[in-house]
């Protein structure tokens, strides 16, 4: 087995707001081989992004990383310098943020907006050597060289989506850390984003962590699933673990919510809602919302466990039970 | 060119001839629109002032009603006064008699020009780098502490500062002139003396628009950086691994200018009347002065002239700000 290309432990990522810290990434560990595909993914506000970003050291004010380590190929990015921080970024892991169509400066061409990161990292580089390299990464995602003489808003969406995924690659990072990078698109030209993606992930051997929404779009590309909830990453496994026999009750709804292509199955939905991040209950965050949960849940809080190589999950339904007992039909919403 | 640019520039002229028209047309109609024979009236106060100055008042009634023809139809006055302006003529004062307005015009513009443009920009520049730095994460406590300050001297009112000013450089410190374009000694000569008279001349009137404006600009600027810097393509900028530096003027500044410009060009017209503030205070020869001493002794194709002139100015100011705008937001050409 080959060492963890990323290794990020116990990461905390709080936002200090008038109500008191948000504590929006709360001690999620997980590790990436090299060439790994991790997808992310968690409700809106589960603190996705919010990883997403600390894992470059990007978190802003009123957020900050309040503990944790991001090791990058062994060197703790947490700690850096920030000119050694600066050197790292792009070189060796690199972000496709979310909202990439609004990721590219609206009054600079594409051509400066890719030259200056290469530049940022090889200032030696020549005019003519830098322009070959433009039109190699352009024509790497699908799209025309000529596109680098064009501003952002004369790009569609889909055009803008590859251009970004081009800068992001173009110094072959290690790992690519993409945000939702195919929302704000139509289904047809998600299809052709994710394809790219997986074309360069193939091509550079980097390690990918893929966030969304969308367990379909995610299990299509992911080799390991990770699902956050509240700021905690509650379950992470294999994909076909992950979807074929999920052990947390989280996951599990969050399957059993998909559309998918089997109709009959009810969109269920899951009831309720995350707890707040500035006051999280003391016990599991689910356990408002589980149907399976038990007086323990309410007072002591899971902390993850392996259950199989790889697999792990932070749930006290285990290692008692082997398997997610049958779950009751989610409570409906008590009536107002 | 790109086919866009060519008709945004076009519509842009278009809309500056336009411009121009009503303000010569307005300029036309507000005198004949005033009660009473403005040239009567004049005369009879300049009669009864009794200035002393001996000339032909049958002279110069003749000459100011000709210059009316009040006699013909308005319309072809209307031609006439379009004829005249193309040929500069402006009429001639009153109170200089027969001096024409246009060689008044000249030799005051300059000064206005050079003062107040430089003047604007400096402010402009300066409060707009404070502000963006204000905005920015890691600027240090200095310019935390520096912005506050400006906005005081922003809060005095005008000629309070520029009063306290000439106190301590010109009356205390003695360093520059108090007043003035340049020394009244001085015989204009295209040399280095002649350029240093001048610019000493000029510190004090810019430094007291730089001081009462740098704050506003910063302020502006802050605000539009504080947005800049939430968008996505600032963090992007700085996943790509960009110096601060970079991030900071061709990501940030960049970017919070645009709507600035827009600012600026709004208050040009702010900064022509504050020409005259600025000049009268400190008896400075530009067209502010020349504006303020034509409407005290009521000297009217004095007044009439300046106006319109500023009027131009500012729409010619206007267009070269159209102008530039499209080469810093490629979004506007449309
Ligand atoms: N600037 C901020 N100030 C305060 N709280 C914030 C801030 N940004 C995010 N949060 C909070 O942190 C939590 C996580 O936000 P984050 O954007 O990481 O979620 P996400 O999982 O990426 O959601 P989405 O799927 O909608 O992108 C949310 O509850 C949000 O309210
Ligand atoms: S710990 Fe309890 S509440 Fe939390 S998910 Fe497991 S069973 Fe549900
Ligand atoms: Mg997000």
């Amino acid at each position: 087995m080959s060492a963890p290309i990323l290794d990020v432990q116990a990461l905390d990522v709080v936002y200090d707001t008038p109500a008191g810290p948000a504590r929006a990434v709360n001690k999620v560990s997980f590790s990436l081989k090299p060439g790994e595909r991790l997808g992310l993914i968690g409700e809106s506000g589960s603190g996705k992004t919010t990883m997403g970003t600390a894992l470059m050291r990007l978190t802003r004010a009123p957020g900050r990383i309040a503990g944790g380590r991001v090791l990058l190929d062994g060197t703790d990015l947490l700690t850096l310098s920030p000119r050694a921080l600066r050197a790292t970024r792009l070189r060796d892991i690199a972000l496709v943020p979310q909202g990439a169509m609004s990721a590219l400066n609206p009054v600079m061409r594409l051509r400066r907006q890719m030259e200056d990161a290469i530049l940022a990292h090889e200032p030696r580089r020549k005019k003519a050597e830098i322009d070959a390299r433009i039109a190699e990464l352009l024509t790497r995602v699908g799209l025309k060289p000529e596109v680098a003489d064009r501003y952002p808003h004369e790009l569609s969406g889909g055009m803008k989506q590859r251009a970004v995924m081009a800068i992001a690659t173009s110094l072959s990072p290690k790992v690519i850390v993409a945000d939702e990078p195919t929302s704000a698109l139509d289904v047809v030209v998600q299809r052709q984003v994710m394809q790219t993606l997986g074309r360069l992930q193939e091509g550079l051997g980097a390690a990918v962590v893929l966030i969304g929404h969308d367990m379909g779009l995610i299990a299509q590309f992911a080799d390991t699933v990770g699902v956050m909830y509240a700021g905690r990453l509650v379950e992470i496994g294999p994909v076909a673990a992950m979807i074929g026999a999920p052990r947390h009750p989280y996951t599990r709804l969050l399957i059993d919510s998909l559309p998918g292509i089997d109709v009959k199955r009810r969109l269920t939905g899951i009831p309720g809602l995350p707890p707040p991040l500035v006051k999280l209950p003391t016990g599991c965050p689910f356990a408002p919302r589980c149907p399976l949960a038990y007086d323990r849940c309410r007072s002591e809080l899971p902390l993850p466990q392996e259950t199989a190589p790889g697999h792990s999950v932070a749930c006290h339904l285990y290692p008692e039970n082997a398997e997610l007992p049958p779950m009751p039909a989610p409570k409906e919403e008590a009536a107002p | 060119m790109s086919r866009e640019l060519i008709s945004y520039l076009l519509r842009r002229f278009a809309q500056f001839l336009l411009v121009i028209f009503i303000a010569v047309s307005v300029n036309f109609v507000i005198p004949r629109m005033l009660p009473g024979d403005p040239v009567a009236t004049a005369l009879a106060r300049l009669q009864t002032a009794g200035t002393g100055q001996t000339m032909d008042i049958q002279a110069v009634s003749d000459a100011y009603r000709a210059r009316y023809g009040l006699d013909q139809p308005l319309w072809n006055q209307y031609l006439n006064y379009w004829a005249d302006l193309f040929r500069l003529d402006l009429g001639v004062s009153f109170a200089n008699f027969p001096q024409p307005v246009s060689a008044m015009i000249a030799a005051a513009l300059p000064w206005s020009v050079g003062l107040l443009s430089t003047a604007t920009l400096i402010s402009f520049f300066i409060g707009s780098y404070l502000g963006g730095r204000l905005a920015w994460p890691g600027s240090g406590r200095g310019i935390r502490m520096l912005v506050p300050g400006m906005m005081v001297l922003s809060a005095i009112p005008y000629y309070l500062l520029a009063i306290l000013l000439v106190y301590i450089f010109a009356v205390y410190l003695r360093w520059l002139p108090p007043a003035g374009g340049v020394s009244t000694t001085r015989i204009m000569r295209a040399d280095w003396a002649t350029f240093v008279d001048i610019v000493r001349h000029a510190i004090l009137p810019i430094m007291s628009i730089v001081l009462g404006g740098i704050g506003f600009w910063a302020l502006g600027m802050r605000s539009q950086m504080v947005s800049v810097l939430g968008e996505d393509y600032i963090t992007f900028a700085e996943a790509k691994g960009l110096s601060p530096g970079r991030v900071f003027f061709w990501y940030g500044i960049r970017n919070a200018f645009l709507p600035q410009i827009t600012a600026l060009a709004l208050n040009l017209g702010a900064v022509v009347s504050g020409a005259v503030l600025v000049e009268v205070i400190f008896n400075y020869p530009g067209l502010g002065s020349l504006l303020y001493v034509a409407i005290r002794g009521q000297d009217y194709f004095v007044i009439q002239g300046v106006v319109l002139v500023l009027i131009l100015t500012l729409a010619v100011m206007l267009f070269i700000v159209d102008l530039i705008y499209p080469l810093l937001d490629p979004r506007i050409r449309r």
